[in-house]
């Protein structure tokens, strides 16, 4: 019990982050119509892709001797990167179908 | 370094800032696209400040440059390529891909993490919040991973629906093994890789279980729930490296996916629970009517239809799926335009789930050149109906079948439907007799008002335009 306490009040910071976003999250996109649904999703599916950042960092730090380390970084960050850059292109092709729409 | 770590600190900052404006403006459609670059660029700003400013406790940059900058450019040219490439009618599986990627990335990190955590550190206890968030991020990351990869599986239609008996028992039983087997984790007092490896295969066990029984109507559903899954397996990576913008991202896709997975259950108005243990393709009460007792069908020619579309007043089409699989949307826009020269009113009726995705079809038809203007939504176009000469079903089946209102057995009951069967004359353009999606009967197809004209979608409208033109 003590330890979680003591994890708590380690990362209070985060845990205060955390609290916040969950409710931006929320009021971020409550408005949204049924027509952005799709592209909302797909937009936000692109920015959990923020992960990346976790993956250069575990390879950054990998031990260059550690080939089972080095493998499962390097994945991490193709797969990362695809999350990413597919993510926001999707996206942005979903989009321009919409703009299209709104220079008639 | 100090003043690098700074700006590090202040870059992520701006991401954290971009990706809560992108998703705002994501939310709007005439700032949506802006809003989606918005986010691109934060997010490209806080890899690359990753890379160049970051310095771990001990003041080491980022190593093993070649490899990372190796892996961003084999990311970047595959998803590119990948997302070009993709037909406006495979979106949605492209998105639950790309989905599955980053719950496999941020279980990668997971796992890694824990190799270094338990071999560097001496290590009284592994009862403490870092090894939780290692745990966590492990199992949601690898459920998101097999989820998502099943999910885009159904909707390339390479997986069919399976139900195994007692499927939702073992379900539970097989997660409270894992939350079980990570509990028992937490309490050794040395890092057992082994026993991590077993977790990380029965949450991706879990995850094709997950998804495996239901229906493909549902998928939207389940793609934005996981979606959400994998921003919680980020934001608990951004706890590990208490990154902040990691933190931000992940949690506010987390919270962001989950109220709008909740929305498109809002839409079918069923509840999320319904949607996750209803079980829709499987054996649920269908056996109530078959076709020979619903009536017989009536087909109408192409040249008939011609003529009733002619001297309507006002057509309605109501696109579905199959409008998408038959590539369909140009020509039905052809069709329309022939039709508005000769002084018809068209217009468009989009049910909010209407293809595969809510907003998919306005998608498509815009692709088409469709006036924005055109396209009705359910609540403004079922006051219509009741004036409509002629209503156009192209591939829809689902989503305009009166069991949804008046028959409580039916699997969709409950879900609000285009009121088609008020209009005059209903003409459903379709394959063949086979059922919807959800793999129901339509009534609606044996009403007295109702025609069908038989054929591929694309096919019919082509020669249906050309009878149009010899009138």
């Amino acid at each position: 019990m003590s330890e979680i306490f003591h994890f708590l009040g380690q990362h209070i910071e985060a845990i205060y982050i955390l609290a916040l976003s969950i409710f931006l999250g929320i009021e971020v996109i409550s408005n949204v119509p049924a027509v952005l649904h799709t592209p909302l999703m797909s937009g936000a599916n692109a920015i959990h892709g923020v992960v990346i950042i976790g993956a250069i960092i575990v390879m950054g730090q990998a031990d260059p001797q550690n080939y089972l380390a080095l493998a499962l970084g390097f994945i991490a960050v193709v797969l990362g990167t695809l999350n990413v850059v597919g993510g926001f292109v999707v996206t942005d092709r979903m989009l321009e179908m919409f703009k299209k729409k709104d220079k008639k | 370094m100090e003043l690098s770590q700074n700006l590090l600190h202040i870059i992520y900052l701006l991401a954290s800032l971009s990706f809560i404006l992108g998703l705002k403006m994501l939310s709007h459609p005439k700032t949506a696209r802006n809003g989606n670059l918005i986010a691109g660029v934060g997010m490209t700003l806080a890899i690359f400040a990753t890379i160049f400013l970051y310095h771990n406790a001990e003041g080491a940059p980022i190593g093993n440059l070649p490899l990372i900058f190796l892996g961003l450019i084999a990311g970047t040219v595959i998803g590119y390529v990948m997302a070009k490439r993709v037909k406006m009618t495979s979106m949605p599986q492209m998105v639950s891909f790309f989905n599955g990627m980053g719950g496999a990335c941020a279980a990668l990190i997971s796992l890694n993490e824990f190799g270094k955590y338990t071999e560097n550190n001496y290590v009284e206890t592994l009862l403490n919040g870092h090894v939780l968030m290692i745990l966590l991020g492990i199992m949601i990351g690898s459920v998101s991973f097999a989820g998502s990869m099943i999910a885009f599986g159904k909707l390339e239609g390479k997986i069919k629906d399976y139900v195994l008996p007692r499927q939702q028992l073992f379900n539970v039983l097989l997660l409270v093994i894992i939350l079980g087997l990570g509990a028992y984790l937490m309490v050794q007092t040395e890092g057992k890789t082994g026993l991590l490896y077993i977790i990380t295969l029965l949450s991706l066990l879990y995850g094709v279980l997950f998804v495996l029984p239901i229906g493909g109507a549902d998928m939207p559903v389940v793609i934005s729930l996981l979606n959400s899954f994998t921003g919680l397996a980020a934001a608990f990576g951004g706890f590990l490296y208490g990154n902040r913008a990691m933190l931000t991202g992940g949690i506010l896709v987390g919270s962001a996916g989950t109220i709008l997975t909740i929305l498109m259950c809002q839409a079918m108005n069923r509840s999320l629970l319904n949607v996750l243990v209803g079980a829709f393709g499987g054996q649920s009460g269908q056996a109530a009517a078959t076709s020979t007792e619903m009536g017989v069908i009536k087909e109408i020619t192409l040249n008939d239809c011609a003529i009733l579309c002619n001297y309507a007043q006002r057509v309605i089409v109501v696109p579905g799926y199959g409008l998408a699989v038959a590539q369909a949307q140009h020509i039905t826009h052809e069709f329309e335009s022939v039709l508005e020269e000769r002084g018809v009113e068209v217009k468009y009726a989009i049910h909010p789930v209407a293809g595969r995705m809510p907003g998919h079809m306005n998608v498509l038809l815009a692709e088409a050149d469709v006036a924005y203007d055109k396209l009705l939504e359910m609540e403004e176009a079922n006051p219509l109906f009741k004036n409509t000469d002629v209503v156009l079903v192209i591939g829809a089946n689902d989503v305009v079948n009166p069991a949804a209102k008046d028959d409580p057995t039916s699997p969709i009951y409950g879900m609000p439907i285009l009121d088609v069967d008020e209009s005059k004359t209903v003409v459903v353009l379709k394959r063949g007799m086979s059922a919807g999606y959800a793999g129901i009967e339509n009534r609606l197809f044996f009403n007295d008002n109702t025609r069908m004209l038989f054929g591929d979608a694309k096919s019919s409208l082509e020669k249906l335009v050309k009878e149009l033109k010899n009138i």
